[in-house]
């Protein structure tokens, strides 16, 4: 059991430490890499059903449907941990766009995460058929670009 | 002799004095311009969004209905000063409750206000000039039916000579013109989309590159411009730059995803807020129309 932990333990500061050295290696705050790879999982799934939306990928109703449950499971994941403060632009610099508004006092990021999850409750409920997809796939884009517009620096 | 010289340069002062008096005059339309045109309430709402009136003028990060009270006051930084959005919501004393629909039509189309003032062009006349008269009194309507807000309007911080409001009247000569400026054939749907483009929806005072006199330059017409607030730039969107199909850019205009799911920011989200209140029809006219532009490179 002790021999467990020890094991547990050292495998965990071994990848901490793995993670710091990749960081900086590649000049990026883990928290950073973290948002941008879950933004790009938000991005895959959209291409499915903005695609269906679009008509540029045929409609299929399972493809639709396992897209919208991964939208709403991403937008419940616990995020705290790489949105940490600290790792905003001005903290940061070019490494990532997030303003430190996000962690201001006053902040309505709460209010506009919630969006996203209500906006993808809504794409889970009707993504079986393509009407549904088309009709809710505004309100995801909305509730993302709501968050873009009020916390993310414009492209330099 | 040197008497009459002076007297012929005080004379000559004065014709200068009167040509350009009577150049820079308000010029408004025709009096019974507005006859026989009835308003529409809900086609108003449909040019409120194509023109895109609350993304100036609903207060600073207004959100939702809030976008409906068009109290004014964000503020809009160029090279020559900052100029303030006016509150035109519909309070009689504070914002523009009093307007006739030829008020409106005199601001929108010839860029003078009902005391005979002219506006700055941070105001899009120079697009809206190209509306039509039917819009224009629809539209009246529409923003009657909007809350009044009692916010005063801010002044604009525009230094000296750029104060100067006569002057505008010669700027306008140079630059404010009726005519399309992309021509020639073009089907209904292209025409559609030339209308919501280049009148209603005013892109091209963002996209397009402006001369040092604040003018657009209409040979690159649409292909960029930096952000006049200073932060990177505002992209060219002709077929020299922007290789999105006709769906991508519907789509984007409805709910503001890129074709890689990234979404619009900046001062696009609250564009693509209003083209997402168009039918479906007129986004896509607006994707055929952005095919006909003369590709910028």
């Amino acid at each position: 059991m002790a021999l467990h932990r020890h094991v547990f333990l050292g495998l965990a500061a071994a990848s901490i430490a793995a993670t710091a050295v990749f960081a900086e290696s590649h000049g990026n705050n883990p928290a950073v890499s973290a948002r941008k790879a879950h933004m790009s999982l938000y991005g895959h799934n959209l291409g499915t059903l903005g695609g269906m939306a679009k008509g540029t990928i045929a409609f299929d109703a399972a493809a639709s449907q396992a897209a919208a449950d991964n939208l709403l499971a991403l937008a419940t994941l616990n995020q705290m941990s790489y949105w940490q403060p600290g790792t905003s632009n001005a903290d940061l610099g070019d490494q990532t766009r997030a303003l430190p508004g996000i962690w201001a006092e006053g902040s309505d990021v709460g209010a506009k995460a919630g969006a996203l999850v209500e906006a993808a409750t809504a794409m889970q409920a009707a993504a079986g058929t393509l009407d549904g997809v088309r009709g809710a796939i505004g309100g995801v884009g909305g509730s993302c670009g709501g968050c873009h517009k009020s916390f993310r620096a414009p492209e330099s | 002799m040197l008497k009459a010289l002076f007297r012929w340069s005080v004379a000559l002062a004065l014709v200068g004095a009167a040509v350009f008096w009577w150049v820079t005059r308000p010029n408004t339309l025709d009096a019974n311009a507005l006859a026989g045109l009835e308003p529409d309430v809900a086609a108003g709402e449909q040019i409120f969004y194509a023109g895109g009136c609350a993304s100036c003028h609903a207060a600073e990060k207004a959100e939702g209905e809030a976008k409906l009270v068009l109290s004014g006051g964000r503020a809009f930084p160029s090279p020559f000063g900052t100029f303030r959005a006016p509150n035109i919501s519909s309070d009689p004393e504070y914002g523009i409750g009093n307007w006739s629909a030829m008020d409106l039509a005199n601001a929108m189309k010839r860029g003078v206000s009902p005391e005979g003032q002219h506006y700055f062009p941070a105001f899009p006349y120079t697009s809206y000039t190209k509306a039509k008269l039917g819009d224009i009194v629809s539209l009246r309507a529409y923003l009657a039916t909007l809350p009044a807000s009692s916010t005063p309007s801010k002044p604009h911080d525009v230094g000296f000579p750029f104060n100067i409001r006569r002057s505008l009247g010669g700027w306008k000569m140079l630059f404010l013109k009726e005519d399309w400026t992309v021509t020639g054939d073009l089907t209904a749907q292209e025409q559609r989309g030339r209308y919501l483009v280049e009148a209603l929806g005013h892109c091209g005072e963002c996209h397009t590159a402006r001369n040092p006199l604040g003018g657009l330059t209409l040979s690159k017409w649409l292909g960029g411009a930096p952000n006049p607030d200073g932060r990177g730039k505002v992209p060219n969107i002709t077929l020299g730059k922007l290789d999105w199909s006709h769906a991508d850019i519907a789509e984007y205009l409805s709910s503001g995803f890129t074709p890689e799911f990234d979404t619009a920011g900046a001062q696009m989200a609250d564009v693509v807020e209003n083209t997402s209140h168009l039918p479906p029809e007129d986004r896509a006219a607006i994707a055929v129309y952005l095919k006909v532009v003369t590709a910028v490179n």
